[in-house]
């Protein structure tokens, strides 16, 4: 049963882990799939994690916190909207400069506001989101094998972690089972076609960064209110750059998308669980590789060596009408 | 709005709008001021103090500029042959590598002048390094330069922080860094040049890097402006369809500019290792490589823009730590706002007050043009 329990642990650590990542690659996976790039994953996760650190705190309610989180997280969306499609920007650049101001403001704002030196106060039980535990979890307990894995693997999380995973087939089926979803890709893919169609592209594109927006704010509050106990600086910690990996690693595909956030929270895990013992054949792994391999991975894939990753093909253009 | 923007006068395409540009980033970072309930005008006061108000002061708004002014060079001569490398931070942390070895190794056997040529070809041999996979991925395998330069930091900072910690670091050191280096591996101040307008540069680190920075942004003009090269870089950015019928070979140029944008970008690490701590330091590029997109933005990818932007960015520097000594609730991070609000405006909304400019610059000269000009906006 030992090995049993490494498992959990390591799989356990993993959706912690895979929790952030994954919502914010779907969040992604909504603008990219609208022809709308967007490296401010990062930024908007963070700007978020900090309005759910702010108003859970001073609200006492983590459903306040979780709501804050969303509608800065939109906001900036719009302003990253308003840059790249209105204006037609870079959207590039337009991402760059949300992850900075977010990344300098909400430091500049936390220390006015709580002088707590880059934190938010520490949240009490109330004003976080508390695990959940799946009925029957302490009768099935004794089970074999599936019992512990029921009850220590499956139940156990907190509410967000089982939304951001019930979110992976609702993108799945929102993306190609309705007709917003069909009208989302095209956008991205031929957004002329959609527009002879007598649909604004305008629109479709700004709803998608909406999507993102709130995508976006959900894993900034989950970091926030349920991983830790507040906002911290820079708590995302390069978060929203991996989940843009993830999201060029699982080709813009909701469910591949999943995996590849699992396995980039499972390799975080192992790193973390693993730091200074020896693996057998290989030997000790130097740390640095660990958090350096989704990089890698994700550059190989782009290299065209697994597979290749081809983005939405409309991807980064600004849309100009034909007059 | 589809068809090309009017022809305006030079001096509101590359003064007036990046300037308005510019004057609105520095309102909103204002507002972000009140907002913590202090002074916008006295934080602006505190910084032009900080930043000028005596000799070691600019001489420490310089140094900042000259690491701003190589870091702009490299995302500029991307810009102009249309990639955009976001990858200067990784590209000058592992160039560090480069400057780090040659001080090491003739660090006590040779004065600086002979060890700085070195130290300058290590610099941009391992920055360059780190740019051509990049490079050679999106040419010879279409993954996105934006992309692989963003994971490419990522991978710079972790070969890093393990070259730090196991290869580079003195023996029984606790501390990320290299050990020291003797006379050789110093550069000398520019205590001369500060001299001749009686300043003192006191204790900043202004350094003889400054000159390589404006030789290097004379060569940058000279590449773009005045070389088959450069012309062959910039029909690519303009037009890579044209370039391709024109037989430019579009794989060499993005592998040859980006490996001079990685070159560039890592002659940025000489500034801090050789000109200031006089020893490789953990993350001693502290976000300059992002800077350089906000001072190329600004300065429009031209070295004469670049440089008065990055003695900008220089400014909000030093200006920015003086503010942080003042006014204890506005930290350095303001700084990080002020760099997001630049590159917002006078990049992804570089357009905005434009339609709005033409009309007014056309109004005052008022030559009947302005109907056909304002409707071309």
């Amino acid at each position: 049963m030992d090995f049993l329990q490494l498992f959990l642990e390591l799989a356990q650590s993993t959706v912690r882990l895979s929790t952030p990542l994954i919502l914010a690659a779907l969040a992604g996976l909504f603008t990219e799939r609208a022809g709308v790039f967007d490296i401010g994953l990062e930024g908007k996760m963070l700007g978020g994690a900090f309005a759910a650190g702010c108003v859970a705190f001073v609200a006492q309610s983590a459903m306040a916190g979780l709501l804050a989180a969303i509608v800065v997280s939109v906001l900036l969306s719009l302003v990253h909207g308003y840059a790249s499609i209105t204006q037609r920007g870079n959207q590039i650049v337009s991402g760059v400069a949300i992850n900075f101001i977010v990344a300098g403001s909400t430091v500049i704002l936390g220390e006015a506001w709580f002088h707590q030196g880059g934190r938010t106060p520490a949240l009490a039980e109330g004003a976080r989101f508390q695990a959940i535990e799946l009925p029957f979890t302490e009768a099935l307990r004794g089970v074999p094998l599936l019992g512990p894995i029921y009850a220590d693997l499956i139940s156990g999380h907190q509410a967000l972690t089982y939304l951001a995973f019930l979110m992976v087939p609702a993108s799945w089926w929102i993306l190609y089972r309705t007709r917003f979803g069909l009208r989302l890709r095209a956008v991205g893919e031929n957004p002329g076609a959609v527009d002879t169609a007598g649909i604004s592209v305008i629109w479709m594109r700004y709803r998608g960064v909406i999507c993102c927006g709130i995508l976006c704010g959900i894993a900034g509050a989950y970091l926030s209110l349920a991983a830790n106990a507040g906002w911290t600086k820079g708590m995302t910690a390069g978060k929203g750059y991996i989940a843009l990996a993830a999201l060029i690693f699982a080709k813009w595909r909701p469910v591949p998308v999943m995996f590849a956030c699992l396995l980039f929270g499972f390799l975080d895990a192992f790193a973390i669980r693993y730091q200074s013992t020896p693996l057998p054949l290989i030997g000790k792994v130097p740390v640095q590789l660990m958090q350096a391999l989704p990089y890698i991975l994700t550059v190989v894939l782009l290299a065209g060596f697994i597979g290749k990753a081809i983005p939405p093909r409309a991807g980064g253009v600004p849309y100009v009408k034909e007059r | 709005m589809s068809t090309p923007y009017a022809k305006l006068p030079g001096w509101v395409e590359y003064g007036l709008i990046p300037l308005v540009n510019l004057l609105v980033a520095f309102a909103v970072a204002g507002l972000v001021v009140l907002l913590v309930g202090e002074s916008p005008l006295e934080a602006a006061y505190h910084m032009i103090n900080g930043a000028f108000g005596r000799g070691e002061y600019i001489g420490f708004t310089l140094y900042y500029a000259t690491t701003f002014i190589f870091t702009g060079l490299a995302v500029a001569v991307a810009f102009h042959a249309g990639l955009f490398n976001i990858g200067g931070e990784g590209q000058a942390y592992v160039a560090g590598i480069g400057v780090a070895l040659a001080c090491l190794w003739l660090d006590r056997l040779m004065p600086w002048y002979v060890v700085f040529p070195i130290a300058i070809l290590g610099a941009a041999l391992f920055g360059a390094a780190w740019a051509f996979l990049p490079g050679w991925l999106q040419a010879k395998r279409g993954s996105h330069i934006v992309i692989t330069t963003i994971m490419f930091n990522f991978i710079a900072a972790s070969l890093m922080n393990y070259m730090l910690n196991r290869v580079m670091k003195p023996l029984g050191s606790m501390s990320l860094e290299t050990r020291t280096f003797d006379a050789g591996g110093q550069l000398p101040k520019l205590d001369w040049l500060m001299a001749m307008f009686g300043l003192s540069v006191g204790t900043s680190p202004f350094n003889v890097t400054f000159l390589l920075a404006l030789a290097a942004a004379f060569g940058v003009w000279v590449l773009i402006w005045r070389t088959k090269l450069g012309y062959e870089m910039r029909t690519m950015g303009h037009s890579p369809q044209a370039a391709r019928y024109a037989g430019i070979k579009e794989a060499r140029i993005i592998v040859i500019t980006m490996m001079i944008s990685g070159a560039l970008a890592g002659m940025m690490a000489l500034n801090p290792i050789m000109g200031e701590t006089y020893r490789m330091q953990l993350d001693f590029v502290q976000g300059a490589g992002f800077v350089g997109i906000a001072v190329a933005l600004m300065g429009r990818s031209h070295p004469a823009g670049i440089i008065p932007a990055a003695i900008l960015f220089g400014v909000l520097y030093q200006g920015g730590a003086e503010i942080a000594f003042e006014m204890p609730s506005i930290s350095r991070d303001m700084i990080v706002i002020i760099q997001g609000l630049v590159i917002l405006f006078a990049g992804a909304l570089e357009h905005m007050f434009r339609p709005a400019i033409t009309r007014a610059v056309l109004a005052f000269s008022g030559r009947g043009r302005t109907d056909a000009a304002v409707k071309g906006a």
